[in-house]
């Protein structure tokens, strides 16, 4: 999660290409489980089971273009959230998918050339809201899209569920 | 003016008297749908802990995914959901063995009218602007948030238009055409955009060909799409629907992001397949090659329609399923499915050796009535064939039109619907 000044520091778990779909993220078999937790078991299940295995606290994944399309299951996010992966980086994304990161209070990145910028043990230092990423590793910049104001607040609020309660607790 | 269809139906929305690609709005929204992940909606609606939905008779819940329930987990989430809808006052609820496939029942029952905002917690939303909605996908957690507020912030999406002309060749399907431009555009060639399908080709679609089209747009990754409001839409939605209906056209001098020109006659010369494992390797049946198939899925929220049955059913009538393939179709709703009896579809289809499974999503999304095993390769009419959609990883799905889905039944692999069918070629089916 990131926090009030929208910066995170970490390592890119794994690089992966084009078109991820949310059957690969997470398998359609499991869409009855509710509890958004539980849902980390079975990230990338059926095509890359070693990256659940692999991922720390705080990693990036990063990938292609198109990163989550496919179904609207918003579970394929709170996968990743609760692997507890530090963002998604991606050259785009399909934009349920999008959407459903930031709502679940996941950084969801868009930098064209990620996939080519970086390997797997790089260690990014990233600016949300500015749209920066650094490779520490390689020391190099790479080319991000900063986030929409909307999203920023969205992320800062920890996602749509805390932003709503606090809007309505009054 | 000078506005497409999305950006009108947005601009109004939200109040404004006009807007441009990429403006950020906050939209009212007319019609939000879920099916069984209102559960998951439900959950995120309670920890925001407003008491009541902002508006229940906005709100349709749909069982499809998992219907009847195929587990005692499935079982305790749709007990929830009905518990959740009887609290709230939800009054459109269809229940198992009431509806079907959430996208079938939403147009039959006359729910979605031309120029409405409709958000459903499904991918496959963008169905609805067959009846020229601005209809999109969202998360379950995004509609907890429309539950509550009854609004949404949408970034406008620029549009492309696809025009096309031209006489559909026998055997050639809307199913073949869409196909066919998300093979040519990529599976993100539409991602974040509008499309707007039009042109005289278009127009002689009936309007559950139409919804092939906005369907299978998604694929493309659409995030809306369009086909016209015409005599065809109108006489579709005059008995399903109250109030006026309007008229909703772009505007003469809407701007258009890239507009694509296709002639069916000319470019469709024959089936179009979606090879495994992503909807845009499409090639023409002929460069597929020798495909033996172990199953046959016709139905789904693509194309499970009357017009698909009854063109299986005079695909298969007299003839007999293969002995290496299994044969599953499914109705898309129980108004489809009593047609279909009525009309005596059903009755030639399980005659041939096909298995009715009850309306719903059934295996297109992997969950029951249908799983494939490691190795086994399935035709099917549906719209995913990503790695182990419909089963094991190790499984194969090919994407086809329900003629083509019928005749590789009877075939024991991918075959031409003409190869099956020797005697003179019946055109369209009339239904």
């Amino acid at each position: 999660m990131p926090d009030r000044s929208l910066k995170l520091r970490g390592r890119v778990c794994a690089v992966l290409g084009d078109n991820i779909d949310t059957d690969i993220i997470y398998p359609g078999r499991y869409l009855n489980i509710t509890d958004r937790e539980k849902t980390a078991e079975h990230l990338f299940e059926l095509a890359y089971p070693e990256i659940r295995l692999a991922l720390q606290p705080g990693e990036f994944v990063v990938a292609g273009r198109n990163f989550g399309c496919g179904s609207s299951r918003e579970q394929a996010a709170a996968a990743l959230k609760y692997a507890r992966a530090g963002a998604v980086i991606a050259a785009s994304f399909a934009r349920i998918f999008f959407r459903n990161e930031i709502n679940l209070g996941l950084p969801a990145v868009v930098a064209p050339q990620a996939a080519l910028a970086c390997a797997a043990g790089d260690k990014l230092e990233l600016d949300l809201a500015e749209g920066r990423i650094c490779n520490l590793t390689r020391n190099e910049w790479i080319e991000a899209a900063p986030l929409d104001p909307r999203a920023v607040e969205l992320l800062a609020a920890g996602g749509l569920i805390p932003y709503l309660k606090r809007k309505y607790a009054a | 003016m000078n506005m497409t269809l999305a950006e009108k139906i947005l601009a109004r929305a939200s109040g404004r008297a006009s807007v441009v690609p990429d403006e950020i709005v906050v939209a009212g929204v007319d019609l939000a749908m879920s099916h069984e992940n209102a559960d998951l909606a439900r959950k995120s609606f309670l920890e925001i802990g407003v008491a009541r939905v902002w508006d229940p008779s906005k709100i349709v819940i749909i069982f499809d995914h998992r219907v009847p329930a195929e587990s005692e987990k499935t079982a305790t989430t749709h007990k929830a959901i009905r518990e959740f809808v009887a609290a709230q006052g939800i009054e459109s609820f269809y229940d198992v063995g009431r509806g079907g496939i959430c996208h079938q029942v939403l147009g039959e029952n006359g729910h979605v009218r031309p120029g409405m905002v409709v958000v459903g917690t499904d991918s496959h939303m963008t169905t609805h602007g067959a009846f020229a909605a601005f209809s999109v996908g969202i998360g379950a957690t995004e509609m907890a948030g429309v539950w509550t507020e009854g609004k949404l912030w949408f970034k406008v999406p620029s549009t492309v238009r696809i025009l096309v002309e031209g006489e559909f060749l026998p055997w050639i399907s809307a199913k073949d055409l869409i196909l066919y431009i998300v093979g040519l555009v990529g599976a993100d060639g539409a991602d974040y955009r509008a499309v707007e399908f039009d042109g005289p080709a278009i127009r002689r679609l009936s309007i559950a060909s139409r919804m092939v089209l906005t369907n299978l747009a998604t694929e493309m990754g659409a995030k809306a799409a369009f086909t016209p409001v015409d005599e065809t839409l109108l006489d579709y939605l005059r008995p399903r629907c109250a109030g006026q209906l309007e008229r909703l056209a772009p505007d003469r001098e809407a701007r258009y992001e890239r507009t694509i020109h296709l002639d069916a006659g000319a470019e469709l010369r024959e089936p179009q397949i979606a090879c495994p494992h992503a909807v845009d390797q499409v090639k023409p049946l002929s460069l597929v090659g020798d495909v033996p198939v172990d199953q046959a899925v016709l139905g789904s929220c693509t194309n499970g329609r009357l017009e698909d049955l009854a063109a299986a059913a005079a695909v298969v009538a007299g003839r007999t399923v293969h002995p290496r393939t299994r044969f599953l179709v499914i109705p898309a709703s129980q108004q489809i499915y009593r047609e279909a009896l009525r009309l005596g579809y059903l009755e030639t289809l399980v005659a041939a050796g096909a298995m009715i499974n009850p309306p719903g999503c059934g295996p297109c999304v992997g969950v029951h009535q249908g799983i494939l095993a490691a190795s086994e390769t399935c035709v099917s009419s549906t719209n995913r064939n990503f790695l182990g959609r419909m089963g094991s990883k190790d499984s194969r799905v090919y994407l086809a039109s329900p003629a083509v889905v019928a005749a590789s039944a009877i075939a024991g692999k991918l075959a031409h619907p003409a190869a099956v069918v020797k005697e003179k070629e019946p055109c369209l089916i009339e239904v």
